[in-house]
């Protein structure tokens, strides 16, 4: 095993990078508890409509149109110059129907592309399968890494994907994104790569571990992470690159799952080796494990 | 070549001419999703009443009435299941009209006839003040409505009490708001043989009715009862007309006319003939996609698809050359296997699963990075391409298996908590990994094999 001539000292600045990720994830915290997530119809039951009209429209012409057709509670999301998405927090029939005889009114040629309607005992369903559906993947990803690596390897895994998730959640909060379904589904992809990349720079920390004693924690994690990293760097880019282009050209349906993907991974290759790596730096400075 | 690489070559021609044999000509052999084809997911939920309880019967029977007003609306491949105790799980692929395909399911369609003890007088329209000089005047006009309005209230309010003393009257309502107090159901729905549109003198659709034995016995009984008088009709507790029955009609055909549109009266007609449903349903949830958002689904996934491919075929090749020749060459089979297993599983793509496919295009090559760059530390470690290879492999795959595995973790449980397109999602990613750990171990290994031996001096590092 050879050392690459130009080793980049990682490790160095672990704790301004544990400051950071502190400081990001408190202010996530906080967002997710005072903003909150704006939760789609999946988990608060409602009616989305997601129209084309013949000619185009505005925000505010499609409001007007709604309100005088008895809908004030609406939400519109114009995604060109024509197409709009209406989420009503109503979930009768009655509602639905008025919006949509309201917008056909305004314009006869108006197309309805998507109706989803959920109903109110359906959507608390879905939310509390989403909570068993994150928890069951993390426990058994706990489990897996603990099997195959040292328990402090799936401590600090576990540690980087929460990381990964609640910044991603706490983003989604900041953009006032939706959150739905197939958000939960963009979320378990980002905690699957956040631990695919975790695993490949700790997988290496476990081949050099026998050098624990003679080089020392920090310069350990060191040399793992430069042996890695131009795999870390490709493999993100490989990824990032249809991600992006699934946010760009993916369609308005698919654009916050995207969106969601794109900044999992971000923060998902910065986690692996100043999350992961850093915290078993420290963890083991101050416990040495040999 | 060893034995070993032998048997690895044709193993890979193997399973890649069996791929392309399943996968071409494409056209019509993936499953689409509802979310890409278009159509209509329903949930309902039978709900029961004290007099009318929810049991399995009940539930069989919903079943089978559903059943019977899809096949007749003539919806190709519906699935129409139960779920759990009380709900069904109704999907009509290709419905171009979603509203109507909500009632055609949702209506109970409780026909009944009724004769009328008693009518209150409708409420007229409110004034407007462009119809009138001043405001004094448009005053007076709505204080003649307030009391219009009231004085009609006061006789529904009469009718309610009277109904309330007697369990047979009942009071129902039409579409202008007119109240009616109704005798007891006098002939109902299940006496029906045959529904159908047509036609009236003056061109408006209607639903032509025709009685079976018993039907036609309490028909005719009905109608000699009432000579003179009004007989309502109505539709799960909506009057839809009340006429004036002019003769006994003993035949056993009548005739609804109300104000439909044909379609409507279609719907009517086939929900007559399936019959009402045995207890009343609620929606729970329904997600309907119009057919032109589908293809522009398709259309939209597949040009990310394309675009994303070809950017990572590029940086491949850009990046390391001769080696990503093999590394696109291997994502080329993992695409084509997730394709073919797709098909053969017969498993339905959505459009979460396209973001799938197209999130496994890039997380592929993730193998034959791994591999690549062992490569390259065993050559710098001094060591010739071919024992290079060699160990560059060895090494990688542990690896590589560990960090997949934890993703088919999170794959399994989204399929097992999902529904629908998330589950779509979850199969194509899981195929998606599985088949590009194949070809970043197996194919590369094998094209690599190939190349190597017919150039020994081939150089690995650029």
């Amino acid at each position: 095993m050879s050392l690459r001539t130009k080793q980049i000292r990682f490790m160095e600045i672990r704790r301004i990078s544990l400051a950071l990720s502190a400081l990001l994830l408190l202010g996530s915290m906080v967002l997710l508890m005072t903003k909150g997530l704006n939760l789609g119809i999946d988990f608060t039951g409602g009616i989305i409509v997601q129209v084309e009209f013949a000619s185009p429209v505005t925000v505010k012409e499609v409001r007007e149109t709604l309100a005088e057709g008895g809908q004030q509670h609406v939400t519109i999301q114009a995604y060109s110059d024509r197409g709009v998405i209406v989420r009503l927090a109503a979930d009768d029939e009655a509602s639905q129907k008025a919006a949509i005889d309201a917008m056909k009114k305004k314009d006869s040629g108006v197309n309805v592309l998507r109706i989803e309607k959920v109903g109110p005992v359906v959507g608390k369903q879905l939310r509390e399968e989403a909570v068993v559906a994150v928890a069951v993947a993390l426990v058994g990803i706990l489990l897996y890494i603990t099997v195959r690596f040292r328990f402090r390897f799936a401590v600090v895994s576990v540690a980087a994907l929460l990381h990964d998730t609640i910044l991603t959640l706490g983003l989604f909060s900041l953009l006032g994104r939706e959150v739905s379904l197939t958000f939960i589904a963009a979320i378990l992809t980002v905690v699957g790569y956040s631990l695919n990349d975790t695993i490949v720079v700790l997988d290496r920390v476990r081949e050099n571990w026998k050098e624990l004693r003679s080089k020392g924690i920090v310069h350990l994690l060191d040399l793992s992470i430069n042996q890695t990293l131009s795999r870390t760097i490709n493999t993100s880019l490989t990824t990032l690159l249809p991600v992006t282009a699934l946010f760009l050209w993916g369609g308005p349906v698919i654009g916050d799952f995207s969106l969601a993907l794109l900044a999992g991974i971000l923060v998902g290759t910065y986690s692996s080796i100043y999350v992961a790596g850093a915290l078993l730096c420290e963890w083991n400075l101050r416990k040495p494990e040999i | 070549m060893l034995k070993r690489d032998r048997w690895r070559l044709l193993l890979v021609v193997l399973v890649v001419a069996a791929a392309l044999a399943s996968v071409f000509p494409i056209q019509g052999k993936i499953r689409l999703g509802l979310d890409l084809k278009g159509g209509a997911h329903i949930l309902l939920q039978a709900k029961g009443t004290p007099e009318n309880p929810v049991t399995e019967d009940s539930v069989e029977r919903l079943l089978a009435v559903l059943r019977n007003r899809v096949d007749q609306y003539g919806v190709s491949e519906p699935v129409i299941q139960r779920e759990g105790r009380d709900r069904i799980i109704v999907d009509l692929p290709g419905v171009e009209d979603p509203e109507a395909a909500l009632e055609l399911i949702g209506k109970t369609a409780l026909l009944e006839f009724r004769a009328v003890e008693g009518v209150s007088p409708r409420v007229p329209a409110s004034p407007e003040r462009k119809n009138y000089e001043d405001d004094a005047s448009f005053a007076a006009a709505e204080e003649r409505w307030k009391e219009a309005a009231e004085q009609v209230a006061a006789v529904q309010q009469e009718m309610a009490a009277k109904a309330e003393g007697d369990d047979a009257l009942a009071i129902m309502k039409d579409e202008k708001n007119v109240a009616y107090l109704l005798g007891p159901a006098l002939v109902t729905g299940k006496d029906l043989l045959d529904a159908k549109t047509a036609f009236d003198n003056l061109g408006r659709p209607v639903v032509t009715i025709k009685f079976n034995a018993e039907g036609t016995k309490l028909f005719d009984k009905a109608t000699a009862d009432n000579v003179g008088r009004q007989l309502s009709i109505a539709l799960d507790g909506v009057v839809v007309s009340a006429p004036v029955v002019q003769e006994r009609i003993s035949g056993g055909d009548a005739q609804i006319s109300g104000s439909f549109s044909p379609a409507e009266a279609q719907r009517l007609a086939i929900m007559l003939r399936a019959g009402a449903l045995p207890v009343p349903v609620e929606i729970l949830e329904n997600r309907s996609v119009g057919p032109t958002l589908g293809s522009d689904s398709i259309e939209s996934g597949l040009r990310a698809g394309l675009i994303g491919a070809a950017l990572v075929v590029l940086f491949m090749l850009l990046y390391y050359r001769f080696l990503g020749i093999a590394a696109d060459a291997a994502l080329g089979v993992a695409v084509l296997l997730v394709f073919a297993a797709l098909i053969s599983l017969k498993a339905t793509l959505t459009l979460p699963g396209i973001a799938g496919i197209v999130l496994t295009i890039g997380m592929a090559v993730d193998g034959n990075i791994l591999i690549y760059e062992r490569i390259k530390e065993e050559q710098r470690a001094g060591k010739t391409p071919l024992a290079a290879v060699d160990a560059g492999f060895r090494k990688a795959i542990t690896t590589i298996m560990d960090a997949n595995i934890t993703t088919l973790i999170a794959a399994a449980v989204l399929y097992y908590f999902g529904s629908g397109p998330i589950r779509g999602f979850a199969v194509t990613l899981s195929i998606g990994i599985v088949a590009s750990l194949f070809s970043a171990i197996v194919v590369t290994r094998a094209l690599l094999q190939i190349f190597l031996g017919r150039s020994r001096s081939v150089r690995l590092q650029q």
